[in-house]
């Protein structure tokens, strides 16, 4: 694959993630806002993937678009969305709610500009930014257990205590309740 | 000229792919029939061979009909998600040396990808039904697939660490002297359950148990939506054979016959096993398949990693 083709690809690809999440945030409709989420998602993991990082596109669609989300889908599918729950979204979606997110949103897209604008090379040689240095699995394994290893550990406490949160509130209720009720 | 070769490449695959699944049908219901001593379809053509064509020709006559209270858009899209998710993973299987749309450096990611992603063709089936069936057909699914996806991808780390590579050409490569199944058994053993659950075969069907919820997720589907989940059924039944005979029984490699013609061979006779299991076993209750899953699967496939990790290191030391 050239250059021009995968800037092509990599602009298209683009485009449709800010898009889909355009359609995310303004969809009445919950479930098919989250499949506008996927959309982007997927179309992220395009942007990764011409960038350079096959490893990281890969887990994005494994681990975003399909456990996550579907998770989340499965959630919202047992909410039991009907036309009032659309027609409230409908009521609260008025021009004023966006003003402020907006604006917030406009200062950080500013800031990205910026910071794009203020680096040295990107100014002087566009080329550079475009130049693909490929991420393998390798480099991303070596990277995580080497110098961001306790980043790792941290992540993985808080998705223990997550686990374990998950369980205790799951758990099975013994039959009798006590006065502690289940501290064990 | 690539590009033009690649495009008839996939136009080929895609040729041929979509009838071999459709022939599977007339072909597992023959087989159905001798393991239960009947006969099966045998009326269309030598043997029957015809009954798939015959069942194309009626279901495209059918009147395709969308239930007033669908999600319409999402009624739709959904059976088309789950054909094109199953049919873009047959792009990184190699069936031969050189056979193949692309031989990807993250093949075995991007089979796991597409799999997660046809998960999505059955849950929002389910839901945009708007029917209680259904939905519930669609929340079996979501947590069936969740929960195998899981150690799914965890047992083939193994094979993983033993080829050291994610393109699948260099993991059938890296079978030149002995075939995965026999040091990764146990792997084997859990991807191929996880295989069947994962395309929703008995005894693991239980989206669409019939006895229970009529037909699960599908139970509105008609025509030719109703064919493409069929397709897509059968499609990941073939892609699950060629998935383990390219990362556990050496993929195209063999003595004497040509590499595509054992690579037919390995994945026809999975096919019939998975025919068989069909067969022979009984379907499970629901929090029996998830318990089974969680608390047997996911163990056994998580100690096969560690103990393929501390050999392949033990061995570079």
């Amino acid at each position: 694959m050239n250059i021009e083709s995968g800037q092509l690809l990599f602009y298209v690809s683009g485009s449709i993630a800010v898009l889909a999440s355009l359609f995310v945030v303004t969809n009445k409709n919950a479930v098919h806002a989250l499949l506008y989420l996927v959309v982007s998602l997927l179309a992220l993991a395009m942007c990764f993937y011409l960038l350079g990082a096959p490893f990281a596109a890969a887990l994005q669609i494994i681990v975003y678009a399909g456990a996550i989300m579907v998770l989340f889908v499965f959630a919202v599918m047992i909410f039991n969305i009907n036309q009032t729950d659309i027609d409230r979204e409908q009521q609260w979606l008025t021009w004023q709610s966006w003003v402020g997110p907006s604006l917030l949103a406009m200062i950080l897209l500013g800031e990205i500009v910026f910071v794009l604008l203020s680096q040295q090379n990107w100014a002087t040689n566009p080329s550079s930014v475009t130049q693909i240095e490929l991420v393998d699995a390798r480099a991303v394994g070596s990277l995580l257990f080497g110098p961001y290893l306790l980043a790792v550990e941290i992540a993985s406490f808080l998705l223990l205590a997550g686990l374990v949160g998950g369980y205790h509130l799951a758990k099975e209720l013994p039959k009798k309740t006590t006065t502690q009720g289940g501290s064990q | 000229m690539p590009e033009l070769e690649l495009m008839i490449m996939i136009a080929l695959m895609v040729a041929i792919l979509v009838p071999t699944a459709a022939m599977l049908v007339w072909f597992e219901r023959r087989l159905l029939g001798f393991f239960q001593q009947r006969y099966g379809p045998n009326r269309v053509g030598y043997f029957g061979i015809l009954q798939s064509l015959a069942d194309l020709i009626k279901i495209l006559f059918k009147h395709d009909w969308i239930p007033p209270f669908a999600d319409r858009p999402v009624f739709v899209l959904a059976p088309l998600i789950g054909a094109m998710a199953i049919l873009m993973s047959f792009a990184v299987v190699p069936m031969a040396p050189r056979l193949v749309v692309s031989d990807s450096n993250i093949g075995l990611l991007f089979f796991l990808a597409m799999t997660s992603m046809a998960v999505y063709s059955v849950v929002l089936a389910g839901w945009a039904s708007n029917n209680k069936y259904a939905v519930l057909g669609g929340m079996r699914a979501a947590a069936q697939t969740i929960s195998y996806e899981v150690f799914m991808g965890v047992s083939l780390l193994g094979v993983v660490i033993l080829s050291g590579s994610f393109r699948l050409s260099d993991i059938v490569l890296a079978q030149q002297d002995m075939w995965f199944v026999f040091p990764q058994f146990i792997g084997f053993v859990v991807f191929m359950i996880a295989g069947v659950a994962e395309s929703h075969r008995l005894p693991f069907d239980l989206p669409e148990a019939e006895t229970e919820l009529t037909a699960g997720f599908h139970t509105e589907y008609s025509g030719i939506k109703f064919a493409l989940f069929f397709l897509g059924e059968y499609l990941g039944m073939m892609l699950i054979s060629m998935m383990i005979t390219t990362l556990f029984l050496g993929g195209w490699m063999g003595p004497w016959l040509p590499p595509f013609v054992w690579f037919v061979l390995k994945t026809m006779s999975l096919i019939c096993f998975f025919i068989l299991l069909r067969a022979a076993l009984p379907r499970p209750r629901f929090d029996q398949l998830l318990e089974f899953g969680w608390k047997w699967m996911l163990p056994l496939a998580l100690l096969n990693l560690v103990g393929t990790a501390v050999v392949k290191l033990w061995g570079d030391f």
